[in-house]
């Protein structure tokens, strides 16, 4: 590639993709799957560029240009040539590039499976790494070590969501009363957005989720001390807001390892302060933001399922929020 | 020249009651047409066929039904329907156009994009087709209106009812929030009524749908001119031949899904409820083998215009007709191959993904062949750039684009990357818009002389035009981009950090201009334009016999039924306006008082029948309006309202026909002119009333091998069907029933032979035995789920047994109204020996009813017991 090639080719990504665009994009792969259709796409999108501008070159010559009659001959051999002939020699060879692909995404891999539920609005996780006993249960964030391929197993509770980071590959749907499999090799460590992509309600469109891609150490060790239960709470602020949680019965829905909250009807909270984000995937992980969560989740997310803590006073919820923030 | 018998299958032939036989010279010689027609009784002539065709006066114009009315109505109804759906979207592109805002809520933002898919396919797209070819069909045909006028209108009044009901909805904020493809269990579990008045109004409307799609196929089969052979029809009415086969077939399937679907909302049997048994999937299956036909059902008819316009605007005939045929029917039967590739992230078998990735691109070709032959065409011909063909080439601007992303979205691993996406929304978009939207418009930019005898703006229709196609491209272009940027559908708001903010934003700019371009075009249709001259006849020089039409606009459609030689017989036929004019051609008087049109036979259209069609009525009016009630309050759960007028409905349907169809004539035979004397009642095959019923029936089954697929779906997906120790249908009952609704049958086909055969009266013994022992079979089979005690809401095994069994009553009940309708007959001399047509239809509805009488008898009393 010569300089100008490359500086123009850097311009169109640049303006295509500038700033923190690319977690969530098909164009920026951090995947193997999203890396063969990416390139897939950009050979496509040439081929389809160069044809629509034969056609519609033909349409505007014959109609503007000139517009003298031609002979029947050259007529029939444009139906058959550009009707028969050309597509099923184009079609052929696509389709056995693309199918022959799909096995190789579909493989489960080896070593790990995680276990995605899609909730409203919301997604439970539950890690399985080979040979372990028990799954690790987490939410609202996908970690997935770099490098080589995991197995991610799909159900749904009540209606279909679709799982998706567009990163990585493509999506599966979540369907209630089935399970459904899909496969993801990430090729480099970062952090990317998943969303649900199937319309699952109202808020549909708040059910997005962290996607953290790791060097296969890191994740390791992240398991690891995912898999433990939650640190005590340290300091004064934090330890009042673990009585109020326990206060106002949290436990009945949300579980913290370790302690007597077990509730299974919401998102896992044992390690809440150590995920990217919050609610999804639609606030950052910060002190505020969880203040403003708990007071008044229908606010952030309509029809959400928790009921709002508007009740509790500023530093009641700051204490609960300290707490949760402590979880890590 | 020739005896017409002799031109006529010698079997058929025999066949043909002598009586009724057509007698006299086809096809006429030259000298014939030649002959010249006395100017006195000419103007007599026109003078009563004036009158037998006036529309009423007043208020009661709206009980017309000629098909220039009725398709008047029907398209300006879809064309207001599209422009509310049009402003949802604007609404919506206002919400989207910057990140988190809230212009519009959650909830109401859901309502939005389902109404505005749901009204744009239910509402626009597909009654826009049928209205259209209500008011065009008949002039391509040089027929003086549709074989069932008040049939037409009955849909229409029918469409205009539910789409103002469905439409309405979102004023108080109880639409369908599901999205228009309702998937359950989201749909199922949605509170309010909202679900409800999607499957009961759409139902509704796409009953109204399929009759209008019989009444087409009709037309095209049986009401061509003598001598229009099925290979010189004109493009137009092949394309509305398969249409309305695709709708014959693609609707009923989403029918049937409506009715389990609603039994599950109304009386909680758990069809897609997977803890009792049941499977959200069959829902997806049942709605995209309809929903993928119906893109084609939007896309085949504007190609059909295109395919109107383009050789007038070449100066000469189409290039490939046979080309051209071949792929309609062609992409007509592929298209109900495609359907899985809306589900290729279900997560389905690689082998079904790869199969229907190569199906999805199989129809590229056909598509292609379309394509190109309009372009051959052109480039054979000497092009004059007339207005309408901008609009086309615009389409093909788009429709390509469109076509070009679908090859990439057919491939299963690329699917999985954009399914759902924004780029799915821009290449829908591209297609319709570019495969419907234009050449739509241009279609009435060419043929609004043909309608109105009056021309629309050049220059306003160039402005239209250029808004509309660089405000759609400013709107849709950029979406592909926003999708392959990871941007789903049917978000309601979306964060701004993310690289979507500004795509979003230029979509809704364009949004905009698209509509000030379809504005324009709305002012250049409806503005007032009774100053302007009228048209000439023939302004863009066409070749087909729409353009023989008379301006001003005498009301009789044409003035004679043509004799046919050509594919463009106003290019090719030698004086032939003058002799249409002068009223050569066939049935040119009307001396009964009688609305009259020639039916031909199915393939080479040798004259059969003078048909006698309805006239302007009010009875269609109320039976629409008391259907409309039988489906809308039971959204409501109101019952007992509902059945007052479904009763209500089937009287005044019974009341139509008993007074407008099948009328003793008052001579067998009449002089249709040309020297061809034809009959004016016939029964059985060559009557258009016993197609429209066996066109009709095959849509019927199609609705109940959906209900059949169903099971074999639970069968074979789900390992608890039948669950253990499930308790089964009584074979007793079962068989019993199976056996009285056969006798039903047996003496129904026996009471037409022996009616024919002179013997009324043991034909009425055997008509008023044929109800009981229907009524009995139904009652049987009833019970043959009751006595053991099949619960339905208890699992999907019984609930689909009694869904079988529902569904057949309700035919057996229907299958008793005919046959007493036809012993009425029998009573009131309105059905003799001589003339039997109701006795003919209702016999073949009964050779659908028991065919599915006994496979419904198989389904729950032999087959469970194998699985």
């Amino acid at each position: 590639m010569t300089l100008p090639v490359r500086a123009i080719a850097a311009l169109v990504s640049l303006a295509l993709l500038g700033g923190c665009d690319g977690v969530q994009s098909v164009l920026s792969p951090g995947g193997r799957d999203a890396q063969v259709i990416a390139t897939l796409f950009w050979w496509m999108l040439g081929g389809a560029v160069i044809l629509w501008l034969l056609m519609n070159g033909l349409l505007v010559y014959v109609t503007r240009i000139d517009q003298r009659a031609m002979s029947q001959r050259t007529a029939e051999a444009l139906i058959i040539g550009g009707g028969i002939v050309f597509p099923t020699v184009v079609l052929a060879g696509l389709l056995a590039f693309a199918l022959s692909e799909m096995p190789r995404q579909r493989d489960p891999g080896t070593g790990l499976t995680v276990r995605v539920t899609g909730e409203s609005w919301w997604w439970r996780v539950e890690y399985l790494k080979d040979g372990a006993t028990a799954a690790v249960v987490s939410a609202n964030e996908i970690r997935l070590p770099a490098h080589q391929r995991s197995e991610i197993t799909l159900n749904a509770h009540r209606v279909i969501h679709s799982f998706w980071i567009p990163a990585l590959g493509g999506k599966t749907d979540m369907i209630p009363g089935r399970e459904t499999r899909m496969s993801l090799e990430p090729t480099r460590a970062g952090e990317f957005r998943g969303q649900c992509t199937e319309f699952c309600g109202e808020s549909h469109a708040l059910m997005a989720f962290g996607a953290v891609v790791m060097e296969p150490e890191a994740f390791d060790a992240w398991l690891a001390k995912e898999a433990e239960p939650a640190a005590p709470p340290e300091g004064e602020a934090a330890r009042r807001g673990q009585a109020i949680f326990n206060a106002e019965g949290c436990g009945a829905c949300h579980a913290i390892r370790g302690t007597a909250a077990t509730g299974r009807v919401g998102p896992d909270l044992t390690h809440l302060g150590g995920r990217v984000s919050l609610a999804a995937g639609i606030l950052p992980m910060t002190e505020d933001a969880l203040i403003r969560w708990i007071r008044d989740p229908e606010a952030v997310k309509p029809g959400a399922r928790m009921p709002a803590y508007d009740h509790l006073g500023d530093g009641d919820l700051a204490a609960l929020a300290a707490y949760l923030e402590g979880l890590t | 020249m020739t005896d017409i018998a002799e031109s006529m299958d010698p079997g058929v032939a025999a066949a043909i009651d002598d009586e009724t036989r057509p007698r006299g010279i086809y096809p006429p010689t030259e000298e014939m047409l030649n002959e010249p027609v006395d100017p006195d009784l000419q103007k007599a002539q026109e003078a009563r066929l004036r009158a037998v065709w006036a529309e009423p006066p007043g208020w009661r114009y709206w009980s017309a039904v000629n098909n220039s009315e009725v398709g008047a109505w029907y398209s300006l109804t879809a064309f207001a329907f599209m422009l509310c759906a049009g402003v949802l979207a604007l609404l919506m592109r206002v919400q989207l156009a910057v990140p988190e805002n809230d212009f519009l809520p959650a909830d109401t933002f859901n309502q939005f994009f389902t109404m505005h898919g749901s009204a744009m396919m239910f509402l626009f797209a597909v009654p826009m087709f049928e209205a259209i070819s209500i008011l065009l069909l008949p002039a391509f045909l040089g027929a003086r209106d549709m074989p069932f006028p008040r049939l037409s209108a009955y849909g229409y009044w029918a469409f205009l009812i539910g789409g103002i009901f469905v439409l309405s909805s979102i004023l108080f904020g109880v639409a369908p929030n599901s999205g228009w493809f309702m998937y359950p269990p989201l749909a199922t579990e949605a509170e309010g009524p909202g679900s409800d008045i999607w499957l009961l109004g759409l139902s509704f409307i796409e009953v109204a749908s399929i009759a209008a799609a019989v009444e087409l196929i009709v037309g095209v089969v049986k009401c061509r001119p003598p001598g229009m052979r099925i290979n010189l029809m004109p493009l137009y009415a092949w394309y509305v031949l398969v249409v309305g086969g695709m709708i014959l077939f693609a609707f009923p399937p989403l029918i049937a899904g409506d009715f389990l679907f609603e039994m599950q909302r109304s009386f909680d049997w758990p069809f897609f409820d997977p803890e009792r048994g049941g499977d959200p999937m069959l829902w997806q299956h049942l709605f995209w083998i309809f929903g993928h036909p119906e893109v084609y059902i939007i896309f085949l008819p504007s190609i059909a215009i295109a395919a109107m316009v383009i050789p007038t605007a070449a100066r000469r005939p189409i290039v490939g007709y046979n080309w051209i045929v071949l792929s309609a029917v062609g992409t007509g039967f592929l298209s109900f191959g495609l359907w899985v590739h809306h589900m290729f992230t279900t997560g389905l078998p690689s082998l079904s993904l790869g199969f229907f990735s190569a199906a999805s691109e199989a129809v590229v070709i056909p598509t292609g062949i379309q394509l190109f032959a309009f372009v051959a065409t052109l480039i054979v011909g000497r092009v004059r750039m007339i207005q309408p063909m901008l609009w086309i080439a615009g389409a093909v601007a788009i429709f390509t684009a469109g076509g070009l992303t679908g090859i990439m979205v057919a491939l299963a691993p690329f699917d999985w990357q954009v399914h759902d996406t924004y780029f799915i929304v821009a290449h829908l978009h591209y297609t319709l818009f570019g495969g419907m939207i234009f050449p739509i418009i241009g279609g009435v930019y060419y043929f609004y002389p043909f309608f109105a005898k009056k021309k629309m703006s050049d220059r306003l229709g160039r402005i239209s035009f250029w808004l509309t196609f660089t405000g759609f491209n400013i709107c849709f272009l950029p979406m592909h981009l926003t999708g392959l940027k990871g941007m789903p559908r049917r978000v309601f708001t979306y964060p701004g950090d993310i690289g979507w903010d500004w795509l979003n934003l230029i979509s809704t700019v364009g949004a905009f201009v698209t509509a000030a371009g379809i504005l324009v075009f709305a002012w250049d249709l409806l503005r007032p334009k009774r100053d302007q001259d009228l048209t000439e006849r023939n302004p863009w020089g066409g070749g087909t016999l729409e353009w023989a039409h008379d301006v001003p606009d005498p009301g009789w459609g044409v003035r004679g039924v043509p004799y046919i030689t050509s594919r463009y017989p106003l290019w090719d036929q030698p004086n032939f306006l003058e002799r249409l004019d002068t009223g050569r051609f066939y049935i040119p008087d009307a001396p009964e008082g009688l609305r009259e049109t020639v039916v031909t036979s199915a393939v080479d259209a040798v004259p059969q029948h003078v048909a006698r069609i309805t006239g302007p009525a009010w009875c269609t009016i109320w039976a629409a309006v008391f259907t409309g009630g039988a489906f809308i309050f039971p959204t409501f759960h109101m019952y007992p309202p509902a059945i007052i007028c479904g009763i209500l409905a089937v009287a005044a349907v019974i009341y139509w026909l008993w007074t407008s169809t099948a009328l003793v004539p008052e001579a067998p035979m009449k002089d249709a002119g040309l020297g061809l004397t034809l009959p004016t009642y016939v029964s059985g095959p060559r009557a258009p009333g016993w197609w429209g019923v066996f066109i009709t029936m095959l849509g019927d089954s199609t609705a109940f091998a959906s209900l059949v697929f169903g099971v074999f779906f639970y069968w074979t997906a789900r390992p608890d069907f039948p669950p253990e120790g499930a308790v089964h249908a009584s074979p007793l009952w079962t068989a019993l029933a199976a056996a009285l609704l056969f006798g039903s049958w047996a003496a129904t086909r026996a009471a037409r032979g022996i009616n024919r055969g002179g013997n009324p009266r043991t034909a009425q013994i055997l008509l008023i035995a044929a109800p009981l022992l229907a009524i009995a079979g139904g009652t049987a089979l009833v019970l043959a789920v009751w006595v053991p005690g099949l619960a339905p809401s208890s699992h999907v095994y019984p609930a689909m047994m009694w869904a079988l069994v529902v569904w057949t009553c309700a035919h057996v009940a229907a299958g008793v109204v005919m046959q007493g309708y036809c012993l009425a007959g029998t009573i009131f001399g309105k059905l003799t020996p001589r003339y039997d047509a109701d006795l003919w239809n209702t016999t073949l509805f009964w050779h659908f009813l028991v065919v599915s009488c006994l496979i419904t008898a198989a389904m729950i009393g032999i087959l469970p017991r194998m699985l």
